[in-house]
């Protein structure tokens, strides 16, 4: 087994589908001789062509629309999104085609398309750079919206998005790109959308997040563990859409407390969904009232506020102390 | 029923100053002496500034930014056509052109080094902030320039973009609302060529962007961009014609991008170098600056006291950078509406609490 990050489990699943189906491609901008900005796809154009890695002209509208083209023609395009802050121009084609095409043709034509795109600050970008708009995109019916948090994640998420009927955006956490490496198996592999994932077990509190937020719970929760203060659940959501509400729900049950962590704006972010259905399926089970750790109602700030933006360990652990003091 | 030729057209280039700093004095637009000097100086102050943006980033002062050294006979002669009352609705690689406009280098060295108030660009130069989006602007434009015909005022709203931008779809919405509306706007084009690692001929099948202009029922033109008498030349026109006539037009200045993408970009990994060789040969900088020296306006010591002055200029506004104490964390909420909403309220004093506890 080789040590990853999750640059290069990407990169290497996106290399194993296509090698297994030649109906999967890649398009987008700069993915080709670039090997994308963030290099994911590093050394594909030189192993299956410029027939299959595909440099787009710079348009996110087209890239998207014309990538729901070619899935109802049968191949599987992996579209890549520079930056989640440039789906804008995309959210046309995504929210009235790729979602729906399945609903409007009762199952005749199908978008197996997998848009992946890095998103999230902690970056030091420029604006634009940084945003988080899972829930924007989970939102959507029809949308399947994935988040791997480390590299094993990642390469079985991704698999498991190429060869998914309908449409998926995956979000790929840009500030942990090269942050983790772990051992990952060199043989393919997909793990399910649709099944949250236990990272730590505990019995005092339940601590949700995804993404890059998965390592901030795990600081959060072995400082609470060194100082005695709690012994704290961790779940790694992975997706978004589909939502597992049955681990969250049956964790919470245990813990009769639940804190969930995101960056995207609290207002309308994905927290408010969890939240809503743990009081609609454990609120009798509750100790205390669910909080969210989250990104202010602001626009992400550029890199000398951005620090006060992003969720930390320290926020988390103040959280947690209060859901166990209430 | 014969076949015929229903519409033709052409696109012109324009060329004033050649390579070896000679003009073809039929097509010199009226500049005075002193005009070219400061031409020159600005030109001048925008290669020295990017230079030390470029050290002052790799030291980690600065953030991401894109460079704009070799493209200075593009967007500086196209700025140096505007008047005061006119408008700038740039992108992100016109240094030259926002210094032109009147803003200072200090507030430039704070936006590109993560501080939102380097990008509160003072209302009254008439010069929106940077975008990123690329592609997304033009539209802008539009809108002002509909507002300033409404007004009845003399003056047009100059618009600049790369040619990757001229793929987004908004470009050519903005491009058709400009031509129907008839607004007094001009899209500037800096080609050069590159849009990260995608070369123009995987961005449009296009012989030139200029050529874009026609579909819309709108004037275009191609100049050379590393000459900066000619940019300068049909940015005039052009401004007068949007000014007196209402008149939109597409202008395309064919420069190229010699340097990398951005600070976090490798060219080297798309492009080879005996293709941009031959671009830094065709330098805007030293192309007026052989063109002056024949007409006695410049000489070795003139240029080395522009330098000077440049580098002073650029040297008082990284002291002052430095001297900048950093924006507070309560700035994050300030500016989201004119009034603060609830959530925004309680936001803020939940960050200024959690910090003072921490502190
Ligand atoms: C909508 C959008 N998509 C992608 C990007 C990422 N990006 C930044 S600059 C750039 C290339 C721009 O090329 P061009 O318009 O030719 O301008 P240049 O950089 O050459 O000046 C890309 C793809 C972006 N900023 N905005
Ligand atoms: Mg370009």
């Amino acid at each position: 087994m080789a040590r990853l990050n999750i640059v290069e489990a990407i990169d290497q699943a996106l290399s194993q589908e296509m090698q297994l189906d030649s109906k999967v491609i890649i398009l987008g901008e700069d993915v080709g001789r670039d090997g994308g900005v963030f290099r994911v796809t590093d050394g594909l154009v030189q192993r299956f062509g410029e027939e299959r890695v595909i440099d787009t002209p710079l348009a996110e509208s087209g890239i998207v629309g014309m990538a729901i083209g070619m899935a109802i023609a049968g191949y599987r395009p992996v579209a890549e999104i520079q930056f989640a802050g440039f789906a804008y121009p995309a959210y046309d084609q995504l929210v009235s085609h790729a979602s729906r095409m399945r609903n409007r043709s009762r199952g005749e034509f199908t978008v197996p398309l997998v848009v992946r795109t890095p998103y999230g600050g902690g970056i030091r970008a420029l604006e634009h750079h940084s945003e988080s708009m899972e829930a924007v995109f989970a939102h959507v019916p029809g949308l399947k919206v994935v988040i791997p948090a480390d590299p094993y994640e990642a390469k079985g998420l991704l698999a498991a998005a190429v060869r998914d009927p309908d449409p998926v955006i995956f979000m790929e956490p840009a500030r942990i790109y090269r942050a983790i490496k772990m051992e990952v198996p060199e043989e393919t592999y997909t793990l399910p959308l649709g099944k949250a994932r236990v990272v730590r077990e505990g019995k005092d509190v339940t601590a949700v997040a995804w993404g890059a937020h998965v390592r901030t719970l795990r600081d959060a929760a072995q400082r609470l563990e060194a100082e005695g203060e709690a012994d704290v659940e961790i779940i790694d959501v992975r997706t978004l859409s589909p939502f597992d509400f049955e681990t969250v729900v049956a964790s919470v049950k245990k813990t009769g407390r639940a804190v969930i962590v995101h960056e995207a704006p609290r207002s309308c972010g994905f927290g408010a969904e969890i939240s809503a259905q743990i009081m609609e399926r454990a609120v009798l089970q509750l100790r205390s009232p669910v909080i969210r750790v989250a990104g202010f109602d602001t626009v992400p700030p550029l890199a000398k506020l951005e620090d006060y933006y992003q969720p930390d360990a320290d926020s988390v652990v103040e959280a947690i102390k209060s859901t166990l003091k209430f | 029923m014969p076949i015929r030729p229903l519409v033709s057209y052409s696109i012109e280039r324009v060329e004033v100053l050649s390579p070896e700093g000679v003009v073809d004095d039929s097509l010199m637009p009226g500049l005075a002496p002193e005009q070219i000097s400061r031409l020159y100086e600005y030109m001048v102050l925008t290669r020295q500034f990017d230079d030390r943006m470029f050290k002052l980033q790799r030291q980690g002062r600065l953030g991401t930014f894109a460079r704009v050294a070799g493209q200075e006979g593009a967007h500086v002669g196209a700025a140096f056509a505007l008047r005061p009352d006119d408008w700038l609705v740039p992108a992100f690689r016109e240094t030259g052109a926002l210094i032109l406009r009147g803003l200072p280098l200090v507030q430039l060295l704070q936006y590109w080094g993560g501080d939102e108030r380097g990008a509160a660009f003072p209302q009254e130069l008439r010069t929106l902030p940077v975008a990123i989006p690329v592609g997304t602007h033009m539209l802008h434009a539009v809108g002002i320039a509909w507002a300033m015909k409404q007004a009845g005022e003399q003056a047009a709203v100059l618009t600049s973009f790369g040619e990757g931008a001229t793929s987004e779809g908004d470009f050519s919405e903005a491009m058709n609302m400009a031509a129907v509306f008839k607004v007094p706007v001009v899209f500037f084009c800096q080609n050069n060529q590159y849009a990260i690692s995608v070369p123009y001929t995987k961005q449009t099948a296009s012989p030139t962007v200029a050529q874009k202009a026609l579909a819309y029922g709108m004037f275009g033109v191609q100049v050379d961009g590393n000459d900066v008498f000619a940019v300068y030349r049909v940015a005039m026109e052009a401004l007068e014609r949007a000014r007196t006539g209402h008149e939109p037009t597409l202008i395309e200045a064919l420069t190229y991008r010699v340097m990398d993408h951005t600070t976090s970009d490798d060219a080297q990994r798309y492009r080879s170098e005996e293709e941009v060789e031959p671009w830094r040969q065709r330098d805007p900088i030293e192309r007026l600056g052989r063109y002056m020296r024949t007409k006695g306006l410049l000489d070795d010591v003139g240029a080395a006291d522009v330098l000077a002055r440049a580098d002073q200029k650029v040297a008082d506004a990284v002291a002052a950078f430095e001297a900048i104490v950093p924006p507070g964390p309560e700035e994050i909420f300030n500016h989201v509406f004119a009034e603060m909403t609830p959530q925004l309220v309680e936001q803020q004093a939940e960050l200024m609490a959690r910090l003072a506890r921490r502190r």
